[in-house]
């Protein structure tokens, strides 16, 4: 924090970053950063990453572009990147498998993870699967319930779900049973941390893992449009899948970089987790950056609809991109977020990770702002399927005891027939 | 004034200190005051005194719980000053452990000024290494306030170096690789950490995590300058039906302990 030149400290990303862990984590976090510098420049370890990617991930991901959705985004052209017809259903399984071969490097048999939406969580327990590895996962018990599809998914693909009773039960608690668990075990197991934040070399490994989607994604809009996008758009709420989408563009001043927080019920209620509106610079789990707290350095519980961006701290190299102007971040409401999911489907047959649909709606008013000549790029990180119980509440279109409700029901409401 | 002056009397007596922590504000601010003067009474030598906090990853399920609670009191941060004032006034040693982020909320200098004028001796930081903590160092520096990190099993010989040369009162070495809470053995590895670390110096060092019985005290003050003990004291009066059964609890297991670290060595 004390930075005054323009070099970052180590670590950083300007003043923010940084490793505020227990003593006992730096061995570890060193040998990380260590295993990990060398990997990246083996071709051995660069071949097997790129050959999962091809044949396990299913990559590259292709573009899509979705002319009756940009009908509602003032004629401009959207064009989706879509990171959730990946194996696994979103982004996340790219920082997965590289961390698992890294894991093995280390020669460690165990893996923890950390999932809010459960979408990481998959990811970890299915490259566990795929490399030999035990696998367990800790998730919020709120979560837990919200996301009860991908409880029964990690489990089905055989790692250990522990639910986590502690604070709010959400994302930053099952942060914390992690952080716990590595403590202990720190000899033979490996933390994969799920997003861009957490003590470095976390933020700038992950994001370096996710940055396949940016790389893929210039090139594909090139190809396609024949120019860069105006703007491109990502949901932040660790921040992994627009790092990821964001990175490649950094050198693009012409390229706007716009992140979309969950606004919750609104910015003013208190009820969100829109940390650039309302946080300020302190330090969650490993690293400086902005965090959501009162007057005495307690974090706040954030609130969205949304599971992975239920978080009151965000990844700390976003926090340098919104301080030093380059990027730009604005909160998506509940009720913006479910509209927009809501018309992707039914005008593109795309159902979208609810975590996703908070770009989307963001697209929706950037296109009315920039008008029919932009171009937009979107990252569509995940697929809706872990949604459809919440979505299908949020819609009236099941009774509170999970029975179909048809349209003439009292009580049923949007996405009906008369749409 | 450093703990150290107080380590140093022990040691003249031949025994290990005795380290207490309980958090402030559970069950309520003056009642865990009044819980730190039992302990004091009882043959505590310095008290750590615990910042509650929403996110502490250092700690089992006794201290969280206790945390937890202390919060939906309505404990607040400045708390600990008027606590550090009566633990000082009482006698014993004022050490307060918390976790880096109320500090930064609160403004680091500011909160070294305050803590200095109150009495209190200087700061314990879990989650804060010497290589993040410029700010607090020098405003430690400034105050004359102890700066105590921690060295673990897990500590390499130039991390072993790098700690230990920017402590100040003790080194807080932890016993086991883990979070806070009894166990039923504080094993080998606590007394081979003390051992490395005063190859890098000649500070007091202080060994916690684990301890809850006067055996163990006993055991590991034969090698330690210090014994830390923390869970197995707030569960005492985390889990008392009332405030007194809880104190009572509270003030035999010091004695226990107090007397762990007297029998020792001998």
């Amino acid at each position: 924090m004390t930075t005054t030149s323009n070099v970052p400290a180590y670590g950083r990303f300007g003043g923010f970053g940084g490793r505020y862990v227990p003593e006992a984590l730096i061995p570890a976090l060193e040998q990380l950063e260590e295993v990990w510098r060398k990997a990246v420049v083996d071709p051995e370890f660069v071949g097997e990453l790129e050959r999962l990617q091809r044949t396990y991930t299913g990559r590259p991901s292709i573009i899509t572009e979705v002319p009756r959705f940009a009908e509602h985004c003032g004629g401009a052209r959207v064009i989706l990147k879509r990171e959730d017809l990946n194996h696994t259903g979103s982004h996340k399984i790219n920082n997965v498998l590289g961390q698992a071969l890294l894991t093995k490097r280390m020669g460690k048999t165990r893996v923890i993870a950390e999932t809010g939406a459960g979408q990481h969580g998959v990811a970890t327990a299915t490259a566990a699967a795929l490399l030999g590895l035990e696998c367990v996962v800790y998730m919020g018990r709120k979560d837990t319930e919200r996301q009860a599809l991908n409880v029964a998914r990690m489990r089905l693909l055989g790692a250990e779900v522990v639910a986590v009773d502690n604070g709010s039960k959400t994302l930053k608690d099952a942060v914390n049973e992690a952080f716990r668990d590595w403590v202990a075990n720190v000899d033979t197991t490996h933390y994969v941390l799920g997003t861009v934040t957490g003590p470095h070399p976390f933020p700038e490994m992950v994001r370096d893992f996710h940055r396949v989607i940016g790389v893929e994604a210039r090139q594909q809009v090139l190809d396609l449009v024949g120019r860069l996008p105006d703007a491109v758009l990502a949901c932040v709420g660790g921040g992994s899948n627009a790092m990821g989408i964001f990175h490649r563009f950094i050198d693009d001043r012409s390229v706007r970089l716009i992140g979309f927080e969950a606004g919750g019920e609104g910015v003013e209620s208190g009820k969100h987790a829109a940390r650039f509106s309302a946080g300020i610079p302190g330090v969650l789990h490993g690293a400086f950056t902005y965090v959501m707290q009162d007057e005495d350095g307690q974090t706040v519980e954030s609130h969205s609809v949304s599971a992975g961006l239920d978080y009151p701290s965000v990844g700390p190299e976003h926090a340098h991109l919104l301080e030093s102007g380059r990027a730009e971040y604005r909160p998506i409401s509940d009720v913006e977020a479910m509209e927009a999911f809501s018309l992707l489907s039914r005008t593109e047959g795309i159902l979208p990770a609810i975590e996703s649909a908070h770009a989307l709606a963001g697209a929706m008013k950037v296109g009315r702002e920039l008008g029919p000549d932009a171009v937009l790029l979107v990252n569509l990180s995940g697929r809706g399927d872990k949604d459809v119980h919440t979505a299908a509440e949020w819609f009236g279109l099941i009774g509170d005891d999970g029975s179909p409700r048809l349209p003439d029901d009292d009580g049923a409401k949007g996405m009906g027939v008369q749409q | 004034m450093s703990v150290a002056t107080i380590i140093e009397k022990c040691r003249a007596d031949d025994r290990a200190a005795l380290i207490g922590y309980l958090p402030v504000g559970f069950p309520s601010v003056e009642g865990s005051i009044a819980a730190m003067k039992v302990l004091v009474e009882s043959g505590v030598d310095i008290i750590e005194i615990g910042v509650p906090y929403s996110d502490p990853v250092m700690d089992g399920p006794v201290i969280q719980d206790a945390a937890v609670r202390a919060l939906a009191a309505g404990v607040h941060l400045t708390d600990i000053f008027t606590a550090a004032r009566e633990v000082s006034a009482a006698g014993a040693g004022a050490l307060v452990m918390t976790y880096w982020n109320p500090v930064l909320r609160y403004g680091v200098e500011r909160f070294a000024a305050d803590l200095a004028a109150a009495g209190g001796a200087g700061l314990i930081t879990p989650d804060l290494i010497p290589d993040e903590a410029g700010d607090w160092i020098a405003a430690a520096d400034a105050h004359g306030l102890d700066k105590v990190f921690l060295v673990a099993p897990s500590s390499t010989p130039e991390r072993l170096e790098a700690v230990t040369s920017q402590c100040r009162g003790f080194v807080y070495a932890t016993a086991v690789m883990g979070v806070t809470g009894a166990r039923a053995s504080v094993g080998e590895a606590a007394d081979a950490l003390v051992s490395r670390t005063r190859e890098h110096t000649d500070l007091p060092v202080c060994v916690g995590l684990g301890v809850s019985t006067g055996d163990q005290a006993a055991q590991v003050g034969r090698y330690a300058d210090g014994v830390i003990v923390g869970s197995a004291l707030v569960r005492c009066l985390t889990e008392a039906d009332s405030d007194e059964q809880g104190l009572e609890a509270l003030g035999s297991l010091a004695r226990e302990l107090a007397d762990g670290v007297r029998r020792g060595r001998s």
